[in-house]
C-alpha cells in the first residue's frame, strides 16, 4: 500500500467515524466510543502515510462526470498540510467525550460528531486533489460540514446568525475559487494541478488567478479585511468544533494559496508585497481586535486573525523569494509558513480547548466574570499558560521557533536592495509592534482568567475538567514543548515541501537547517530557561524577608477588599484600547456622576467587528433591495417550481437540437 | 416485431392523452396501471428472444407500475379524505391541447436529434419524450398531492421507455436507477401526502405555500 492510499484509507476512516452513531440511541454512549476508536485509528494512519518517506505515485481514476477527474497525490507540501488535518480532530473528539457527552447534549451530539469526522476527511481530499473539480467538490464538503459544525446550537439566534454570516462568506469564496478554476482551464485547458510556465499562462491570467486565489483562499484563512465571519464562528461553536476551524480549516486557506502559487510561472515582485503588507496589517490589527473583546472565545479567534496574519507575510516573503531569485528568502519565508501552521495547529487548539475547560467548569465564557481559577482549575491553568507563552512567540516554546525563521527572511530581504525593501522593513516593524501586543493580550487573558479572586459565583464555583479534556491538552502541550526545544526535527519535512514549491523556478533551495540555528536554538533555550528561574528565585528571596502589616484605621478604603476593586478586562487593556480606537471604534456607554452620592451606575462597552458591522452588512442590505424582484420566482406553489424545471429542459433541448 | 412495438408505443400516447382529459382519479390510476403494464412488456418485445435480464426488468416494472404503487395510491385514495374529481388548474380542454402540442414537438425534436441506433421502432424516442411532457403537464396543472403522484409516475414512465433503448448499452445502470428514481418519488411524496392531511387537513399543495417563509 503507498502511502498515498494509507491516507486515502485514513481520511475514509474520518468521514465515517461519526456515521454509526447516528444510528445509536440517543441515550446510548458506544456512538461516542466509535468515533473516538475511528479517528484515531485515522490519526495514526494519515500520519503514518504522510511521514512515510515513500511518496507513491498519483492515483487517477476517471468518473462519470463531464468535468475533472479522480487524481490524488501526496507530495512534500500535501504532507506537512496533513499532519494537522488528523491530528487535532482525533485529539477534539477524546476531548469532546468529556466536554460534548452524548448524555448531556442530547439533541445535537450525533449530528456534531457526524460532521466532526467529515469536515477533515474532506479536508484531506482537499489537500491530495490534483483536479481541480475534485478540489472544489472536497472543498465544498468541508465548508458545507463547517456549517453544521458551526450552527451545532443552532436553538440559539447568535449561532444560527454566525453560520448564516460563514455559510454566504464561504460562497463567496468558493466562488471566487470557481472563477480561480475557470480562468486556469481556459488557459491551461484541463483542470489539473500541475506547475505551468510562462509560456503558457501570461502575465495578465496569471495575474488574474493570482487575485481571485488571494479572494477565496483569503476569505477560508480569514485575512483581514476577509475575515468577516471569523469571530462568530468561532466564539458560537462548541470550542473543540472552535479548535479545528481555528487550527485546521483556517490553514486550508494557506494551502490553497502555498499550491497555487507554487503552480504559476515566477511571480512579479508586488504579489509578494501585496501578501507582505495584507498579512502586516491582520497581524496589527487582529490583535487590537483581540484586546478589546470581552468574550474568551472571541478574544482567540481574533488572535487566529493575526496568526495568519504572520503566515501570510512569510508567505509574501516567500514569493518575492521567487521574484527576486532568492531561494534563502523563499525556504525561510515558507519554512516559516509551514512551521507556523504547524504551531498555531497546536497552540491554538490547546487555548481554545483550555476556554472550553474553562466554559466547562466555570459555566460562562466572559473574561470579566472570571478571575482566581488558578486555585480552582490548576491543570488547565498550567497548560493554558504554556499556550499562552507559545502563542506570544517567546522562548523556548514553539511560537518562537516559526517567528524567528520569518524574522530571518525578512531581515535578508531588508538588507537586499529593490523594491521590496519598503514593505518587508514595514513589516519586521508590524511583526515586532504584534509580538508585543501578543503578550499584553495573553496577559491581560491569563491574568483576568486564572489570577486575582473569582469576579462572579461563577468563577467561584468552577471545578477542574476530566481526564479526557485534560489528556489532549497535554498531548499538544508537549507537541508545542518539543517543537520548540528540538525545531531540527522538523527541518526535514519542511525542506522537502520548500523544494517542491521551488521546483518550478529551476535552482536548488538551500535547506532551513543552514539559515537558522536550528542546533543551538534548544542549549540557548535552556540557558534562558535556567537564568529566568535564577531571576525569579532571586525576586522571591529579596521579597520574602519583607514582613507582612496588618492595615490599622488608615487603609485607603481597601480595609475590605472586595474581588469587585480588581483591575478588569476592560481596564487592564484600557491604554492600548485607547491608542487604538481610530481602529475598533469602541461603543461605550458611561454612567454620568454628578452629585455628591452618585447613585449606582453601570459602564458598558463592546466593540463590534467594524468591517462587518459598517461595510459588508450595509453591502448586503442595499443587495437585497436590488434583488427584492427575485422574490417573484418564489411562488412558494410545487407546481410553479415543476414548471420552471419544465422551461429549463425544453430551453435546453431546443436551443441544442431545433436551432 | 417492429410493428407490435409500434403498436404498444401508440397505445402508451393515446394513454396520455386519456390521463390528460380525464376527470376522475381512479380512472387515472388505473390508465397508469395499464401503461405500467404496456412498458413492463416493452423490453421483451424491443429486444427479441427472453433472456433472463429483460425477464427481470419486465417483471420489476410491471410490479411496481402497474401493481404496487397503484396499490398503494388506491388506498391513499380510501385512507385520506380525498375528493374523487381532480382540481385542474386550466381547463381539460387546454391540457389535451397542450398534449397534442407536446406530442407533436416530440416527434420533430426527436427527428432531429441524433440517432441513437433506432433499436426495435423509430417511436421510441418520440413516445418516451412525449410521455415525459405530459408527466410535466400533470405536474404543473394539477393541485392535489396525489396527482402530483401521478404526474411523476408518467414523467418515469416516459424516462423508462429511454432506458428500454439504452437496455443494450447500459442494462443495469439504467434499470436501477430508473426504478429505484421511481421510488424515491413515491416515498417522497407519500411522506408529502401523509404531512399535508395531518398538517393541513387538506391534500392540496396549494397549502404548502404557507410554507413559503
Amino acid at each position: 500500500m503507498t502511502s498515498t492510499q494509507l491516507i486515502l484509507v485514513a481520511a475514509g476512516l474520518l468521514a465515517g467515524s461519526g456515521v454509526p452513531g447516528l444510528f445509536a440511541d440517543r441515550r446510548a454512549r458506544w456512538g461516542e466510543w466509535v468515533a473516538v476508536i475511528a479517528t484515531s485509528a485515522a490519526a495514526i494512519a494519515g500520519l503514518l502515510g504522510a511521514l512515510l518517506p515513500d511518496a507513491g505515485p498519483s492515483l487517477r481514476m476517471s468518473w462519470g462526470l463531464p468535468w475533472g477527474r479522480f487524481d490524488v497525490a501526496a507530495d512534500a507540501v500535501s504532507r506537512v498540510f496533513l499532519l494537522p488535518v488528523f491530528l487535532i480532530p482525533a485529539l477534539g473528539t477524546i476531548y469532546g467525550l468529556g466536554y460534548w457527552s452524548q448524555l448531556e447534549h442530547i439533541a445535537n451530539g450525533r449530528k456534531l460528531r457526524f460532521f466532526y469526522g467529515l469536515m477533515p476527511a474532506a479536508m484531506a481530499v482537499v489537500i491530495l486533489a490534483r483536479d481541480g473539480a475534485l478540489f472544489l467538490m472536497a472543498w465544498e464538503v468541508m465548508a458545507i460540514s463547517a456549517f453544521f459544525l458551526v450552527t451545532t446550537e443552532d436553538d440559539k439566534r447568535e449561532t444560527r446568525k454566525a453560520g448564516w454570516v460563514y455559510f454566504v462568506a464561504t460562497h463567496v469564496g468558493t466562488l471566487s475559487l470557481f472563477a480561480m478554476f475557470a480562468v486556469l482551464r481556459l488557459a491551461t485547458g484541463s483542470f489539473t494541478l500541475a506547475p505551468t510556465d510562462g509560456a503558457v499562462l501570461d502575465p495578465s491570467i496569471s495575474r488574474a488567478v493570482f487575485i481571485l486565489a488571494v479572494a477565496g483562499f483569503g476569505l477560508k484563512a480569514g485575512l483581514m479585511p476577509l475575515h468577516v465571519w471569523l469571530p462568530a464562528a468561532h466564539a458560537n461553536a462548541p470550542s473543540h468544533v472552535s479548535a479545528v476551524l481555528s487550527g485546521v480549516m483556517l490553514k486550508m486557506g494557506i494551502y490553497g494559496l502555498v499550491r497555487i502559487t507554487g503552480l504559476l510561472p515566477a511571480s512579479p515582485a508586488w504579489w509578494g508585497a501585496m501578501l507582505v503588507a495584507a498579512g502586516a496589517v491582520s497581524a496589527v490589527i487582529g490583535l487590537v481586535f483581540a484586546l478589546a473583546q470581552h468574550d474568551l472565545k472571541r478574544l482567540l479567534a481574533y488572535s487566529s486573525i493575526e496568526n495568519i496574519g504572520i503566515i501570510t507575510v512569510g508567505l509574501g516573503l516567500a514569493l518575492l523569494g521567487r521574484s527576486a531569485n532568492q531561494p534563502a528568502w523563499a525556504a525561510l519565508g515558507l519554512g516559516g509558513v509551514i512551521l507556523h501552521v504547524w504551531n498555531h495547529c497546536l497552540f491554538k487548539p490547546l487555548l481554545f480547548f483550555g476556554a472550553g475547560s474553562i466554559q466547562h467548569g466555570a459555566g460562562t465564557r466572559r473574561i470579566e466574570r472570571l478571575g482566581g481559577l488558578a486555585r480552582r482549575m490548576p491543570r488547565t491553568t498550567g497548560l493554558f499558560l504554556v499556550g499562552s507563552i507559545a502563542i506570544c512567540a517567546l522562548p523556548p516554546l514553539n511560537g518562537f521557533v516559526s517567528e524567528l525563521l520569518i524574522y530571518l527572511g525578512l531581515f535578508r530581504a531588508v538588507g537586499a536592495p529593490g523594491a521590496s525593501q519598503l514593505a518587508t522593513a514595514a513589516a519586521v516593524a508590524a511583526l515586532a509592534f504584534a509580538g508585543g501586543l501578543a503578550a499584553a493580550v495573553f496577559a491581560k487573558l491569563f491574568g483576568m482568567a486564572f489570577l486575582g479572586e473569582p469576579r462572579s459565583d461563577h468563577a467561584i464555583h468552577a471545578h477542574e475538567s476530566p481526564a479526557t479534556m485534560i489528556g489532549p491538552m497535554t498531548v499538544m502541550a508537549g507537541l508545542c514543548v518539543a517543537i520548540g526545544m528540538f525545531p531540527g526535527i522538523t527541518a526535514p519535512l519542511i525542506d522537502r515541501a520548500v523544494a517542491v514549491w521551488w521546483s518550478p523556478i529551476g535552482s536548488q533551495a538551500p535547506s532551513v537547517r543552514g539559515l537558522a540555528p536550528f542546533d543551538w536554538l534548544p542549549f540557548t533555550s535552556l540557558v534562558l530557561l535556567v537564568l529566568s528561574g535564577a531571576g525569579f528565585l532571586a525576586l522571591r528571596r529579596a521579597l520574602s524577608p519583607a514582613p507582612v502589616q496588618r492595615p490599622g484605621t488608615w487603609d485607603c478604603g481597601y480595609g475590605a477588599p472586595s474581588p469587585r476593586m480588581q483591575y478588569t478586562g476592560s481596564s487592564f487593556g484600557q491604554l492600548l484600547g485607547a491608542l487604538f480606537a481610530w481602529a475598533t471604534c469602541p461603543r461605550a456607554r458611561r454612567p454620568r456622576m454628578g452629585a455628591l452620592f452618585p447613585k449606582e451606575a453601570r459602564f458598558r462597552s463592546n466593540v463590534p467587528d467594524i468591517v462587518l458591522e459598517r461595510a459588508v452588512l450595509p453591502l448586503v442590505r442595499v443587495a437585497a433591495d436590488f434583488l427584492r424582484w427575485a422574490r417573484l420566482l418564489q411562488q412558494g406553489q410545487i407546481q410553479v417550481y415543476v414548471l420552471y424545471i419544465l422551461l429549463t429542459v425544453l430551453v435546453l433541448f431546443i436551443s441544442m437540437y431545433a436551432v | 416485431m417492429s410493428s407490435a412495438v409500434d403498436a404498444m408505443l401508440v397505445m402508451v400516447l393515446l394513454l396520455n392523452f386519456f390521463v390528460l382529459g380525464s376527470s376522475r382519479i381512479r380512472s387515472i390510476i388505473y390508465t397508469v396501471a395499464g401503461q405500467g403494464v404496456l412498458l413492463g412488456l416493452l423490453p421483451v418485445m424491443v429486444h427479441e428472444g427472453i433472456g433472463l435480464r429483460q425477464a427481470v426488468v419486465s417483471v420489476g416494472a410491471i410490479g411496481l407500475k402497474a401493481v404496487i404503487i397503484p396499490r398503494m395510491l388506491m388506498r391513499a385514495m380510501t385512507d385520506l379524505p380525498i375528493r374523487r374529481e381532480i382540481q385542474p388548474l386550466i381547463g381539460f380542454r387546454t391540457s389535451l391541447l397542450l398534449g397534442a402540442v407536446a406530442t407533436a414537438a416530440s416527434m420533430g425534436l426527436a427527428a432531429r436529434l441524433p440517432t441513437l441506433g433506432s433499436a426495435g421502432s423509430q417511436l421510441l424516442v418520440p413516445a418516451s419524450l412525449a410521455t415525459i411532457l405530459t408527466g410535466f403537464i400533470i405536474l404543473t396543472t394539477r393541485i392535489k398531492a396525489i396527482t402530483q403522484v401521478l404526474g411523476y409516475l408518467i414523467l418515469e414512465n416516459g424516462v423508462f421507455i429511454f432506458g428500454v433503448l439504452l437496455l443494450e448499452a447500459m442494462p443495469f445502470l439504467v434499470e436501477v436507477g430508473v426504478l429505484l428514481d421511481l421510488f424515491v418519488a413515491i416515498f417522497v411524496m407519500g411522506i408529502i401526502i401523509n404531512h399535508i392531511s395531518r398538517e393541513f387537513s387538506s391534500v392540496s399543495t396549494e397549502r404548502l405555500s404557507t410554507l413559503k417563509e
